[in-house]
C-alpha cells in the first residue's frame, strides 16, 4: 500500500519513538518500579514490536519509553555498531522519533546494547539499555516460575551457588562465561544479560544508569547509578574475568575484549576489538596493530 | 521417651473433597525416636507424612515442632522463610523415588552439597570435602563425587538422597517408603545403613511404610493406620507379636514367615 499510489492519502506517521503514550507511560512505571528495587524483575505487558522476538524487542520498548527528541542515539550488536540488530535499530528510531544517531559511546546519551558494554567508561547522564533473552539467572535450575519467584522474595541463592559448584567439579574452574550471574545492592541475584563476564566489574558502581528489557519474557529490571554490583563466587575460587594474551591486531589495545576472527582455512586468524567505537578511536589516534595494514 | 516432644499432631484432618485423606490424628515424636507409620495402601499414610512435614495444608488441627530454641511453636504460625529455613536444616524428606529427592542433572557432590550452600557456605573445598565425607558415610565412593545421579544404580540413588538430607544433621527426618522398588539385597543393606545413622546421630524419624519388616527392623514405636485412622499404637515389638485389633492381627499374620 503506497501512500503516493493512493494520491493524496496522508503519510504514514507514528507516534514519537513509535508506541503510543500510555504504553510509555506503562513501561516508565516499571522501569521507576525497576528503579526502586535494583535487581528485582518487574513484570510489565510488552507488547509486539514490528521486530522478531529475540531481536532486542524488551530493549526497543524501553529505549522508546526513555527516549527524548534531543537524545543522541547509540546502539551497540555484539559490540559492532553496525551489525544487522545494530543497524536495524538505528534506523527504526530515526525513522519513528527522528532523533541523533551515532557511533560514539562519548557523544551518546542513550546507548541500546545487545551483548557487550562499552569499553568507553560510561558518564552519568547516560542511561544502557539491554536486550535481555531470559531473565532469570534461576531458570536452568529451576523451571518453575513460582519457584523462582519464591527464591528471589525469600533470598535463596544456594541454588545458584550449585551451578557454580558444578562448574568447579566439571572444569576445574568457573567456566561460566556469559550472563554470569551477579548481586545488585547486596540484595536479588540478577542475570546481567548475555554480556562476557568480562564486562561484569563495568556493572559495578557505574555513573549512568542500566535499565534491562525483555520482551518475551515480560521482565524489566534495574541497576541505578553507583549500586554494588558483585559477582558470585566461591572464597576459594575467586571471580575472574577473560584474558588476553594478544592486544587488538588493528588498534594494539589490550585490557580490551577481542573477538576472534578466522581469516582463512589454514588456521590464519586475528583477534580484533569487539568494540568498533573504541577500535575505530584509537585508530584514528595513531594507534597501530600489527596486522592494520593500508585497507583495515 | 525422656525429653520433651519434637513434634507434635493434635486432631489432624485432610478431606479431598468428600474422600477422607485422614482423620483425627494425635501423634507426637520425640527427639531420637523413630515412629513407624504402616497400613494398606490408600490407608492415609502418605497423606499424614504430608501434613505432619507441612506439604499438605491441613482441614482440621495442627502440627507443632520444637525449634533449637527449646519453644514449640505451631507450625502454620511459622512465616514461610521460618518454614523454609525448617525445612533445609532441621529437617530432611526421603522420598521414595529418588529422583523426586535429587537434582538429577547435577552431580552427586553439587547434590550433597545443595544444602550447605543454602546456609551460606562458600568455600568451594570445604563443601566438596564434606560432601566426599558424606558419600563415605552412605558407602558411596569418593571417585563418584562428580558423577550425576542418573549414572547410579537404585539404591545408590537412595544413599545419596540420604547423604543429601543429612549433611546440614538436621533433628527430623521423614521418610516415604526408602526402600520400595529396591531388591532385596539392596533393601537390607539400606536399612542397616539407615539404621546405623539413626543411632550415630540421634535422629528422630517419621518412616512410613507398607513392609512391617522394615517397621520392625528400624522403628521403635508404630502407628497402624486403616482407612484414614490410627487405629492401633504402640512399642514395635508390642503391636507386632501381640496385635490388638483385628485388623492389624491380620496385616501381621499375612507376612510370609521367611
Amino acid at each position: 500500500m503506497n501512500a503516493q499510489a493512493a494520491g493524496g492519502m496522508p503519510e504514514i506517521t507514528y507516534n514519537f519513538a513509535y508506541l503510543d503514550e500510555q504504553t510509555k507511560r506503562m513501561i516508565r512505571r516499571a522501569i521507576l518500579k525497576a528503579i526502586a528495587v535494583p535487581g528485582y524483575q518487574v513484570p510489565f505487558a510488552a507488547r509486539e514490536m514490528p521486530m522478531p522476538y529475540g531481536w532486542g524487542t524488551g530493549g526497543v520498548q524501553v529505549t522508546a519509553a526513555v527516549l527524548g527528541p534531543d537524545d543522541v542515539l547509540k546502539v551497540i550488536d555484539q559490540g559492532a555498531d553496525d551489525t544487522t540488530n545494530a543497524v536495524a535499530i538505528r534506523g527504526f528510531f530515526e525513522k519513528t522519533a527522528r532523533v541523533a544517531t551515532t557511533t560514539s559511546t562519548q557523544a551518546a546519551t542513550l546507548i541500546q546494547t545487545r551483548h557487550r558494554v562499552p569499553e568507553t567508561p560510561l558518564r552519568e547522564n547516560q542511561i544502557l539499555v539491554y536486550q535481555v533473552p531470559i531473565p532469570e539467572p534461576l531458570r536452568f535450575l529451576e523451571p518453575r516460575e513460582t519457584e523462582t519467584r519464591q527464591l528471589h522474595a525469600l533470598a535463596e541463592y544456594g541454588l545458584m551457588h550449585v551451578k557454580l559448584y558444578e562448574d568447579i567439579a566439571r572444569h576445574g574452574h568457573i567456566a561460566t562465561t556469559y550472563a554470569y550471574p551477579v548481586e545488585v545492592a547486596g540484595r536479588y541475584v540478577m542475570d546481567p544479560s548475555p554480556i562476557p563476564k568480562f564486562d561484569n566489574p563495568k556493572l559495578d558502581d557505574c555513573p549512568a544508569l542500566q535499565l534491562f528489557g525483555a520482551g518475551r519474557e515480560k521482565r524489566i529490571y534495574a541497576i541505578p547509578p553507583h549500586t554494588r554490583v558483585r559477582s558470585l563466587d566461591f572464597e576459594d575460587h575467586p571471580f575472574r574475568v577473560q584474558r588476553f594474551a594478544q592486544s587488538c591486531a588493528l588498534c594494539a589495545a589490550s585490557g580490551v575484549y577481542l573477538d576472534e576472527v578466522i581469516l582463512d582455512d589454514k588456521g590464519g586468524r586475528m583477534f580484533v576489538c569487539s568494540d568498533t567505537d573504541y577500535c575505530n578511536g584509537r585508530q584514528e589516534a595513531g594507534h597501530r596493530g600489527e596486522m592494520a595494514g593500508e585497507g583495515a | 521417651m525422656i525429653e520433651h516432644p519434637l513434634l507434635v499432631a493434635e486432631g489432624l484432618s485432610k478431606n479431598y473433597g468428600p474422600r477422607i485423606g485422614c482423620r483425627d490424628v494425635s501423634l507426637e515424636v520425640h527427639p531420637g525416636e523413630v515412629l513407624a507409620v504402616v497400613g494398606e495402601s490408600g490407608s492415609g499414610k502418605s497423606t499424614l507424612l504430608g501434613l505432619l512435614s507441612t506439604e499438605l495444608a491441613p482441614s482440621a488441627g495442627r502440627v507443632s515442632y520444637r525449634l533449637r530454641d527449646g519453644r514449640l511453636a505451631d507450625l502454620a504460625g511459622l512465616g514461610a522463610a521460618e518454614k523454609r529455613l525448617l525445612m533445609r536444616t532441621d529437617w530432611g524428606f526421603v522420598r521414595q523415588n529418588p529422583a523426586d529427592g535429587l537434582r538429577m542433572a547435577v552431580s552427586a557432590g553439587g547434590n550433597v552439597g545443595e544444602r550447605l550452600m543454602a546456609v551460606g557456605w562458600r568455600h568451594y573445598g570445604n563443601i566438596r570435602d564434606e560432601a566426599i565425607d558424606w558419600l563415605a558415610k552412605v558407602e558411596i565412593d569418593a571417585d563418584r563425587v562428580d558423577d550425576d545421579p542418573r549414572a547410579f544404580s537404585g539404591g545408590m540413588r537412595q544413599r545419596l538422597q540420604i547423604a543429601r538430607n543429612l549433611v546440614t544433621r538436621p533433628r527430623l527426618v521423614f521418610m516415604d517408603e526408602p526402600t520400595g522398588g529396591l531388591d532385596v539385597s539392596v533393601q537390607a543393606r539400606l536399612l542397616d545403613l539407615i539404621r546405623g545413622l539413626v543411632a550415630e546421630l540421634g535422629l528422630a524419624v517419621v518412616i512410613v511404610t507398607h513392609d512391617l519388616a522394615v517397621a520392625r527392623l528400624l522403628s521403635h514405636r508404630m502407628v497402624v493406620m486403616r482407612h484414614g485412622r490410627v487405629i492401633e499404637t504402640g512399642i514395635t515389638d508390642q503391636v507386632l507379636d501381640d496385635p490388638r485389633e483385628p485388623y492389624t492381627q491380620l496385616l501381621v499374620s499375612s507376612v510370609l514367615a521367611a
